[in-house]
């Protein structure tokens, strides 16, 4: 089945993973800006990863099939930071014309402090300036719960927020409910020490259905599965879902959901493999 | 599509009994817990109580014991 990842951090991933995934099925993904595991020091830092994201990465996708997408912004944790982060959103503006751009990610909270709080208000108006839309990243652990109701509370704040135009990712047993009621896409995070297992992603599935929910591997530098969404797949294929269900969740809703993106031009993977082939 | 009780019983017995026997090994390696973080072990405590209670929503009830709490008057406090 062919499958799109809308979470992952490919910048952490050697580009056997990116064979990898082409063979398990993956056709696209996208690639929020995210902590690189350091906090970089200046704002030429970002540009230059704005430049990995929004010219290397596409092009090392593109050798095996995948199309590569992407989201900018400087991430929570480095958002404690509130002058280096007013230069990094001040410089954002310069990439977002760049063709695999989908919108301004992944922000959201950390700590759950003010600093975060005032920079992830700092994005939402970057976001609204340039009708971008928005991929969230919400807490870990114990500040999950906390941090996501914080971040809820400040989009549904806002009047000028389009709710079928932002992705809030991360959610489990506790927080997915709060997500979809308020009209905002939900993203499950599959991953092997935090965040969900794909059996538990299956049960949310079965639980509040479909509609806008989708799931992601995160694939990033810590421990973590860039294959974990054929798991979800091969579990739901387990528990008896058929396969037009199943590509709703792993294909058609994060595709609908990216094309709001106004610069979101997929090319259907038949297309691709000729290409490949040429 | 949602298996019946007796499928997700007979399927998933094995993984579950080995879940439970992780968590007896994790008591036994604790040992003597006299001089231990107390928060920790009445969250771990409580923890089990839900799984042995009869309602519903648990994985959803746990994720919250272990979660900070949520105050609707956070903007105020950060002069937001």
């Amino acid at each position: 089945m062919v499958y799109v990842d809308p979470h992952i951090h490919m910048v952490s991933r050697t580009t056997d993973d990116y064979e990898t995934l082409a063979k398990m099925g993956c056709v696209a993904l996208s690639e929020p800006a995210f902590w690189a595991g350091f906090d970089r020091g200046s704002v030429e830092s970002f540009r230059d990863y704005f430049r990995q994201l929004t010219e290397f990465e596409p092009k090392r996708a593109a050798q095996y099939g995948i199309q590569h997408f992407t989201w900018l912004c400087i991430n929570a944790k480095e958002a404690e930071n509130v002058a280096l982060s007013r230069e990094v959103i001040a410089m954002i503006p310069e990439f977002l014309d760049k063709p695999n751009v989908l919108g301004i990610g992944e922000i959201g909270l950390n700590k759950n402090t003010k600093n975060e709080s005032t920079i992830f208000l700092e994005h939402m108006e970057l976001a609204i300036k340039h009708q971008e839309q928005i991929l969230i990243h919400t807490p870990h652990l114990e500040d999950k719960y906390k941090g996501t109701r914080m971040i809820l509370d400040m989009l549904c704040h806002d009047s000028r927020i389009e709710r079928s135009r932002v992705l809030v990712d991360h959610v489990e047993e506790h927080t997915i409910k709060h997500v979809l009621d308020a009209g905002f896409w939900a993203g499950m995070t599959l991953y092997p020490i935090s965040k969900c297992t794909p059996q538990r992603a299956a049960d949310m599935i079965e639980k509040y259905g479909p509609e806008r929910l989708m799931a992601n591997s995160a694939g990033d530098w810590g421990p973590s599965k860039p294959t974990a969404i054929p798991d979800l797949i091969f579990e739901l294929r387990r528990r008896g879902h058929t396969e037009a269900a199943i590509r709703r969740v792993v294909y058609e809703n994060p595709i609908q959901f990216f094309s709001q993106s106004r610069r979101f031009k997929y090319t259907q993977p038949e297309a691709r493999h000729e290409l490949l082939r040429g | 599509m949602s298996r019946s009780p007796s499928e997700v019983l007979t399927q998933e017995f094995l993984q579950t009994r080995a879940k439970i026997l992780e968590i007896a090994a994790f008591y036994d390696r604790l040992g003597d817990a006299y001089g231990l973080d107390r928060t920790q072990l009445e969250l771990l405590r409580k923890g089990c109580e839900i799984l042995n209670d009869d309602r519903s929503d648990k994985a959803a009830r746990v994720q919250l014991l272990f979660s900070r709490e949520y105050d609707e008057n956070w903007r105020q406090q950060f002069g937001i």
